[in-house]
């Protein structure tokens, strides 16, 4: 059972004193930070809401999808695509899946990832992948270590935030295939939990064809900040995400921010 | 008694031929061919002159270091005669066949094979055997013939004959020797030791009496390649978890320790042990670049132990680098937590680490191909193969492919227009907005079936916003209906 942390507004001052005493935790266990500690979004919507100002780095988030089916998981690979490009662009993304796995070259390109700074690793079974997530997490050498995974049980989500946090690589459990909603929605050691589902895109009155893909995105559990969700574009070919122009240029800034609870 | 053989080496051509080196700002030469000496060019004559005497000469630079270079090889190819070798000199290569004559069917046979063996290679050789370093090396130079042998005990009558720049000395030497009318080795036998010693330097005794076996010249051999194997046996079998990690990190350490010293690093490693009941295993551990540090490649190991089956216990183990390739000298430490500097070997060794347990075909990059199917677009290369273009960034394409086109229910009314609706995996999905036809035709080069291939893409999203890549199969033809299938799902 979780208590939800529910504020009045973005800024607020338990999210700063949350993002503190995370950055003191790391700098005891010896992880020296050149870079800053999170990854903006490049939304300010977003970016106020998150404790630090960002997608926090050298932490544990969890990504799924709207459901369990395959045609769920193509939107939330590319989100967590196009933050892991980000985080830094000169080194590999280690990305762990279950046997073959259907991730496509041509359109990783386009959520701002270049293949050839794509390493993959194929696992035969839950373990291996989680070992496999576990070894690119302990080297200092990788971006972002991504994992496509069904289960993600306590002890071994706090084995992968340790991992995360002692080399500042930023881990990405995204969960795919099918489970019992219990389990999906078991708690967890990750820092952050996003739902990513599609939305009808909006396409220019008269513009023929598709517009730019929109995501719901729902962060429904963090540490530090309140549940919120937000409506976005969906990455663009360097990875970043931004607020539909027509409710960005709105009067009220017209970003949906609601609390739900957790 | 020892039983030495010496070959001198020398390029032999019909046309003159020199090589000059610089000493002091003239140009000298260093050494010639048969044929120039044929004409009276000597070593230490300078370039001009020589030139004065015999227009059109041919002249290279002298390589002295390369020169060095390849003798040293020479003398290690002759280590399939005798384990003894050593380049001697500037153009010689000792070796000591004490006991290894018989078995290319004695001196003489040794002598003509390995004469043979060079000639093939090209390279112009006398050869002498005789009991001492100095005897072997003045009847190869003195002798006259290709081989020269020098029965057991007959070295003092064999030398006597030999021109005195036969014994190893200075050109100057041997000049002053000749103008006193000491021609000949055995010139030298019958002259007090004393004078000879007085008048010229006492060097020249040295080579006497090394020649004649009076003074002992020790040959140094060149140290034998160092093992790519190492192997330790146990007094008590062991089979604990820990008796086996701690007993290949020695056998890893020691065998780190003389790649080290050639210079290598392992790709491939094997590590065989015996069990006391008579059965043996082996564990191959591989690498994705040289690599000779023993606590990452113990790793590799620990992470293959629990395969090993001890049975009773293990009584020997053997690690062999069955695979080496030349690592420089900088070997990097595995950075430890809070330690700065990351570097591309880092990366090396994750790949070593999960390819040692996933699999070597489980570790990979995906690659652009050419190809005009989207399912032939990419393939699955090792980490580190090569090569590796960017992929195409100006199609629209999906995030993630099916492995295979999936066959879907679609109602499309107009010809060539995007469907209405479809079905996929029996939900109903109805289309809200499309994008296309775009047309992708098969390889008509693979064949007829492929030739006949036609696909006309669209991108489509349904009600709630998801996004397919479907395509229609074949031209659209009113009296057959048109089959649709479903190929990716987009972001």
């Amino acid at each position: 059972m979780t208590m939800a942390l529910v504020t009045s507004g973005p800024g607020d001052k338990a999210g700063q004193v949350e993002a503190l005493r995370r950055q003191v935790a790391r700098i005891e266990r010896g992880a020296r930070d050149t870079a800053t500690p999170v990854l903006p979004f490049g939304v300010a919507g977003i970016d106020r809401h998150l404790p630090g100002g960002g997608l926090m780095r050298g932490a544990l988030h969890e990504v799924s999808g709207q459901g369990p089916d395959a045609e769920d998981a193509a939107a939330p690979a590319a989100f967590v695509v196009g933050l892991a490009a980000r985080l830094d662009p000169a080194k590999p993304v280690l990305w762990c899946q279950m046997g073959e796995g259907d991730l496509y070259g041509p359109g990783l390109a386009a959520c701002g990832l270049a293949p050839s700074r794509l390493l993959i690793a194929r696992a035969r079974n839950a373990a291996d992948l989680l070992w496999a997530m576990e070894e690119g997490l302990r080297t200092r050498s990788l971006a972002a270590a991504v994992g496509e995974i069904a289960d993600l049980p306590g002890p071994a989500s706090r084995r992968l935030q340790l991992a995360a946090e002692s080399s500042g690589v930023t881990a990405f459990a995204l969960r795919r295939f099918r489970l019992p909603d219990a389990a999906s929605r078991a708690p967890n050691a990750s820092v952050t939990r996003w739902r990513v589902s599609p939305a009808p895109s909006a396409p220019a009155a008269g513009e023929p064809g598709l517009g730019r893909p929109r995501w719901r995105l729902e962060l429904w559990r963090a540490r530090g900040a309140a549940p919120a969700e937000w409506i976005v574009e969906a990455c663009d070919a360097t990875g970043h995400v931004a607020l539909p122009a027509a409710l960005g240029d709105g009067p009220a800034r017209r970003e949906r921010l609601r609390i739900v609870g957790a | 008694m020892d039983r030495r053989g010496a070959s001198g080496c020398g390029s032999s051509a019909h046309k003159p031929a020199v090589l000059a080196v610089s000493v002091g700002g003239r140009r000298i030469l260093s050494a010639v061919n048969p044929a120039a000496e044929a004409l009276g060019l000597l070593p230490g004559l300078t370039l001009a002159d020589a030139r004065a005497r015999v227009p059109g000469l041919d002249v290279a630079n002298a390589d002295p270091e390369g020169d060095a270079a390849a003798l040293l090889r020479l003398a290690q190819w002759c280590g399939r005669y005798s384990p003894w070798t050593v380049p001697h000199g500037a153009d010689s290569v000792l070796l000591d066949i004490t006991g290894c004559a018989h078995l290319a069917g004695g001196e003489d046979r040794l002598g003509a094979a390995l004469f043979e063996r060079l000639a093939r290679r090209g390279i112009g050789a006398r050869l002498g055997i005789a009991d001492t370093i100095g005897g072997a090396c003045a009847i190869a130079r003195g002798g006259g013939h290709a081989v020269n042998i020098v029965a057991p005990g007959a070295t003092r009558d064999a030398l006597a004959a030999l021109p005195v720049r036969a014994l190893r000395l200075g050109g100057e030497m041997a000049a002053a020797l000749e103008r006193l009318g000491l021609r000949h080795i055995g010139d030298l036998y019958r002259l007090p030791r004393a004078a000879l010693a007085q008048r010229f330097d006492a060097a020249l005794m040295t080579r006497l009496d090394e020649a004649l076996g009076e003074e002992r010249e020790a040959l140094s051999p060149l140290p034998p390649a160092p093992p790519r194997w190492t192997r330790r046996q146990f007094a008590e079998p062991i089979a604990a978890r820990d008796s086996i990690e701690a007993a290949i990190r020695v056998l890893l350490e020691s065998l780190c320790r003389s790649l080290g010293e050639e210079g290598l690093g392992a790709r491939l490693l094997v590590l065989t042990l015996h069990r006391v009941d008579g059965e043996s295993a082996s564990l191959a551990v591989g690498t994705a670049r040289p690599n000779r540090d023993a606590a990452h490649l113990m790793r590799l190991f620990a992470e293959r132990i629990e395969r090993i089956d001890p049975g009773l216990g293990i009584e020997d183990m053997m690690l062999a680098a069955r695979r080496a390739e030349p690592l420089g000298a900088r070997q990097l430490a595995l950075p430890r937590a809070g330690q700065d500097g990351v570097t591309a070997d880092d990366a090396a060794m994750l790949i070593d680490r999960l390819a040692n347990r996933l699999g070597a075909r489980s570790v990979g990059r995906l690659v652009p191909r050419a190809a005009h199917l989207p399912e032939r677009a990419q393939h699955f290369v090792f980490a580190f193969a090569t090569g590796g273009d960017a992929f195409r960034a100006d199609q629209p394409r999906p995030v993630r492919l099916l492995p295979f086109p999936e066959p879907i229910e679609a109602i499309a009314p107009v010809p060539d227009d995007p469907p209405l609706n479809f079905r996929w995996r029996r939900r109903l999905h109805r289309v809200a907005r499309a994008e296309g036809p775009e047309r992708i035709l098969g390889e008509w080069w693979r064949g007829e079936r492929e030739a006949e291939l036609l696909r006309d893409y669209y991108r489509v999203e349904d009600e709630d916003g998801r996004r397919y890549w479907l395509f229609r199969a074949g031209l659209y033809r009113p009296d057959a209906a048109a089959r649709w299938f479903l190929h990716g799902l987009c972001a």
